[in-house]
């Protein structure tokens, strides 16, 4: 546990940092066993700090304490130099990305590769030695499991389980036959005398054919992510990639104890433990990752008040179930994999939607980060004399047998699966699977940490092990996308989210579940739908907050995302016209070149008439492009008059916080200004306002009960379908007519209501917004006594300018939503108590707009 | 084949049935004991009773409508063939036999699976998935997690998704459109029925 504890501590200090510095904390932990120290000592800045300070002892006044600060020193002066090291290649990462049509043609993983050639050659020039080299410890302990958590967590899931079947079948069988025919192969082929003399036995031969065998999930992502095949495909090539390192890992342990315990002691028993130990390895590192991924779940369901920390409990969490695993010598990788798998969809609904963002950036960073520094240490690692034993014959017919034995298993496994799969897995696809079997960092890791003492031609296998990756990772990848054109392998569909395909696709499930009921058999969706049920009943019960439970469909998300995407769309849209007005213009313009009913121009002229305020009936035909002009017009002069109002109330008469833009720093939260005492405040004086403008209200002005009632019988009518607008039209055309000539304010407001109330807006405090005010012409802010009142109604009168009709407002569902918001917005710190009281006031008299001047 | 074809005798014009839908002789027999076993009287018909007597279609949300689909209108029973057409849609699509040039389509071509899906949807089987249609399929499936009001918008929205007449109703050619790029092959198929 010691390990572990020592793990907790680096990982929580460091767990924020940008992934370059996690290489260090490994040196940093080794600094302290003072084992690697030699390392961090060989470079040049380092022993010349080194000599200064010890010279510096003999000044007595500044004393150097070197000795007391020597391990933090170096440790700092390693986190320098290795962030110099490592920004390199990611800065290098940042000028390939850069250029996008190099990487369209050759991956990133094949440059940065070839970045490392030149770096290596750079450094091999400068010190004549090898420097860096890519140590097992820092690649399997510090830089692989980023890459891997990253992978388990943005897993498609379904996709996964869906295709487990295969992918497992590939990942297990797959690579033992790659392993043991790889192994043997060669062993043949030393027996009839191919390479020459070479000191390696079966058993060393079943090792290293041992590592040779996985398909290495870094380079398999890094290549596949740009080539876009199908998911199926890729799904099939990742999932295998992900699952057969611990086949590999397992192998590999297994064989190098046969090793070490020499071929004569081997005998049944020892075979039986080994099979055993990979099913105890593979599924205990696999449970271990899912009781983490649970523990996961189930933090983040209660880390609601510390959302800033929230983030950091994946990682720490992720990275402890890798070391867990490791140190119980269970496959770590599987650990991880799954712990990222089972944790993500409840990490998602708990947390905060900035966590989730934070989380999926963070993780992406690092393990691009990660990726970046395994390629470019690939590439570094070949600048070196001293591995590199060549033996033509020997690491040739590894490069054959390699590829041959990848083609014969994915072929055979494939033909033997393609008789239980629903949609078979088609020849193109076969070919691509084979052909992308890459070799990566894990087989080098591998490589790197075979025992010298025990296997004498370990840097042949090294050697041999780099050319397979270059091999693999340059060559394949280079000729994979012309090679997926080529074949036309089917690609992924851009897709877009539309809400008919999602319901449709859910309905699809529910159909197959009836009818594997219906014809009696138990397959793939009856499965699927208990293990939803169960899921969704107890799992989500037990992990879940009670808040994200409500809306886990996946068809609310895609609502959800469809009208955010919508909202930003006009956001866009608005900044570019520099207003938002465009989206209530616009749109009445669209809705009455639509609808030519002289009716509804009826309404809009009694709308216009009503701005206009006293030239109400002179404007009474109905023509439509006059009126479409002129209400154009007078809806701008209206906002400008508006918008100058509007700034004279609120710098008049808002609240003025004591303490302006006193931005608070907290370690914890990022709101600024929210101090309660303040908001307590605000509430208070809006209330009092209300309640003076009530009183005045009723004293004086009084509106007519009937426009309150007739409001609210109306919207009751628009409830059940949407399109009453007509028949609010209709049944109150007769009132229009008889009414409409006197043309009072009442009249105007009455009708300003019935207009709107079609356009289906709620709160019925958004209705009348004339009173006989009008009718004085006296600025609003003149009008001492209406002034309080007036200054909650201005965001109602702002609201003149909504779009008008129902079939509109429909669409522009989200937007109701926002353009009410974007009121609140005006009056910042008015809480939301508008419905509240409003509801049972009649609504405040609001200000008479100033623009009459101009057409009076 | 000499005792499946001894055994076949006893569904009625198993000859047909194979070359219109697609299924093999084994799985006519399969379904037939299937369909004997849900038809418990023994009256060579199934009503909506023996469907509802199925475990799991009470627990599924469109249930009903699956029960609904294998009667054609104005009917409540269903014979062999009929409930052997009808599972035939689910039958994956295979690529050999399409090749050859069928002169008949198949039930279980991709037009017929969407047909399928569509008169889920299309209750009152006027050719068009209305609003209202469209809210109770939502109704069913998210039932109680959302407010009436988003189920509303929901609808509405997709509607307009798909809504190219601007008829205010999607009709088949639009639900087609809107589904191009769904792999309906995969997602309509059942894997024993291959």
């Amino acid at each position: 546990m010691l390990r572990c504890g020592y793990a907790l501590f680096w990982l929580l200090g460091s767990v924020l940092l940008i992934c370059v510095v996690s290489p260090v904390k490994g040196e940093a932990v080794v600094t302290h066993e003072g084992s690697h120290l030699k390392l961090s000592k060989s470079s040049h800045s380092n022993e010349s700090q080194h000599g200064h300070s010890s010279n510096a002892t003999g000044i007595p006044i500044i004393s150097f304490k070197w000795h007391h600060v020597e391990t933090s020193y170096l440790v700092a002066f390693w986190m320098i130099k290795e962030k110099k090291k490592y920004i390199l290649p990611l800065a290098n990462r940042e000028v390939i990305e850069a250029n996008h049509h190099v990487t369209s043609v050759i991956p990133e993983s094949a440059l940065l590769i070839c970045f490392g050639f030149i770096l290596g050659g750079m450094i091999w020039a400068a010190d004549k030695v090898q420097t860096f080299t890519l140590t097992p410890t820092v690649f399997f302990l510090y830089l692989l499991p980023q890459v891997i958590l990253d992978a388990g967590y943005h897993m498609p899931n379904k996709l996964f389980f869906t295709n487990l079947g295969g992918i497992l079948v590939h990942a297990v069988i797959g690579t033992c036959w790659n392993a043991a025919s790889l192994g043997l192969s060669l062993w043949g082929c030393q027996m009839g005398g191919a390479m020459g003399d070479l000191d390696i036995g079966l058993l060393q031969y079943l090792l290293f054919g041992s590592l040779m065998a996985a398909v290495d999930p870094v380079a398999v992502i890094a290549v596949f992510e740009q080539v876009h095949v199908n998911d199926v495909l890729f799904i099939m090539v990742f999932g295998e990639s992900l699952l057969n390192d611990g086949v590999t890992v397992v192998l590999f342990n297994v064989f190098d104890a046969f090793v070490s315990l020499g071929g004569p002691k081997i005998d049944a028993a020892e075979i039986i433990k080994g099979i055993v130990s990979f099913f105890v390895v593979a599924f205990g590192g696999s449970l271990v990752g899912l009781g983490f991924g649970l523990l996961i779940s189930l933090l983040t369901r209660c880390t609601k008040n510390i959302q800033i920390i929230e983030p950091g409990f994946i990682f720490v969490l992720g990275y402890l179930s890798y070391l867990t695993a490791e140190m119980l010598s269970l496959s770590a990788i599987l650990s991880i994999v799954f712990c990222g798998m089972c944790c993500q969809k409840y990490v998602r609904a708990n947390m905060d939607e900035n966590s989730v963002q934070t989380v999926r950036y963070a993780m992406k960073a690092f393990a691009n980060g990660s990726e970046t520094i395994i390629f470019v240490f690939l590439g570094i690692s070949a600048i070196d004399k001293v591995i590199w034993v060549w033996n033509t014959g020997f690491i040739l017919l590894t490069l054959l047998f390699v590829l041959v034995y990848r083609f014969i298993g994915v072929f055979f496994l494939t033909w033997i699966l393609n008789r239980f799969r629903l949609v078979p897995l088609e020849f193109v696809d076969q070919v691509i699977m084979s052909y992308g079997g890459l070799r990566g960092a894990v087989a080098y890791g591998l490589a790197v940490m075979l025992d010298e003492n025990k296997i004498k031609e370990k840097n042949l296998m090294v050697c041999t092990t780099l050319i397979v990756v270059y091999f693999t990772v340059i060559l394949q990848g280079i000729t994979m996308k012309p090679l997926v054109m080529w074949l036309k392998v089917k690609r992924a569909a851009v897709t877009e989210v539309s809400l008919l395909e999602k319901l449709t696709n859910k309905m699809f499930n529910h159909t197959l579940v009836a009818i594997e009921d219906i014809s009696g058999q138990i397959g793939h969706n009856y499965m699927r739908s208990k293990w939803k049920y169960f899921e969704e009943n107890w799992m989500s019960w037990i992990l879940m907050k009670p808040s994200a439970r409500k809306k886990q469909d996946q068809l609310l998300d895609v609502f959800h995302q469809l009208n955010l995407k919508d909202a930003m769309e006009y956001v866009t849209e608005g900044e570019r016209r520099g207003s938002l007005e465009f989206v209530r213009n616009e749109n009445s313009i669209i809705d009455f070149k639509k609808k030519s009913e002289s009716e509804s121009f009826d309404i809009n002229n009694a709308n216009i008439s009503n701005d206009h305020g006293v030239m109400s009936n002179t404007s009474r035909d109905p023509i439509p492009s006059v009126s479409l002009e002129m209400h154009e017009q007078t809806m701008k002069a209206v906002r400008e008059a508006e918008a100058i109002n509007a700034h004279h109330l609120l710098d008049q008469h808002l609240y003025k916080s004591r303490k302006q833009h006193r931005h608070r720093f907290s370690r914890s939260h990022f709101d600024i200004n929210r101090d309660e005492k303040e908001v307590q405040e605000i509430f208070q004086r809006t209330m009092r306002n209300r309640l003076e403008s009530f009183t005045s209200a009723k004293m004086g002005v009084k509106p007519p009960k009937t426009i309150v009632k007739h409001t609210q019988k109306e919207q009751q009518q628009k409830m059940p379908n949407g399109k009453s607008m007509d028949k609010a039209k209709t049944s109150y055309s007769g009132d229009e007519g008889s009414e409409g000539d006197s043309a009072s304010g009442y009249d105007q407001s009455y009708m300003r209501a019935t207009y709107r109330a079609g356009a289906g807006i709620e709160n019925p405090a958004f209705m009348p917004d004339l009173d006989p005010m009008d009718l004085l012409q006296i600025p609003p802010w003149l009008a001492e006594s209406e002034l309080d009142s007036s200054m909650v109604a201005l965001s109602h009168r702002a609201q003149v300018g909504l779009p008008r009709t129902p079939s509109n407002l429909r669409r522009l569902a989200p937007l109701r939503i926002s353009t009410r918001s974007t009121d609140s917005f005006t009056l910042e710190n008015i809480p939301d108590t508008q419905q509240m009281d409003s509801d049972q006031l009649p609504p405040p008299p609001p200000p008479r707009p100033p623009r009459d001047d101009g057409y009076v | 084949m000499g005792s499946s074809s001894s055994s076949r005798n006893k569904i009625p014009n198993a000859q047909e049935l194979m070359d219109q839908t697609g299924f093999s002789s084994a799985h006519l027999l399969r379904l037939y004991d299937r369909f004997e076993c849900l038809d418990r009287d023994n009256r060579g018909y199934l009503s909506p009773d023996d469907f509802e007597a199925v475990g799991g279609l009470a627990m599924n949300p469109i249930g009903g409508r699956i029960i609904d689909a294998f009667f054609s209108s104005g009917q409540d029973t269903v014979d062999f063939s009929s409930f052997v057409r009808i599972l035939a849609h689910f039958r994956p699509t295979d690529r050999n036999r399409n090749k050859e040039g069928t002169q008949q389509e198949l039930p279980n071509s991709r037009t017929r699976k969407l047909k399928f899906a569509f008169q889920l949807y299309d209750l009152d089987r006027d050719g068009k998935i209305s609003r209202e249609e469209l809210l109770q399929v939502l109704r069913a499936m998210l039932g109680l997690q959302v407010t009436e009001e988003q189920l509303q918008s929901i609808a509405e929205r997709a509607i307009q998704e798909a809504d190219l007449d601007k008829d205010d109703a999607i009709s088949f050619d639009e639900f087609k459109k809107s589904l191009e790029k769904v792999d309906i092959d995969t997602k309509m198929s059942i894997g024993f029925l291959k």
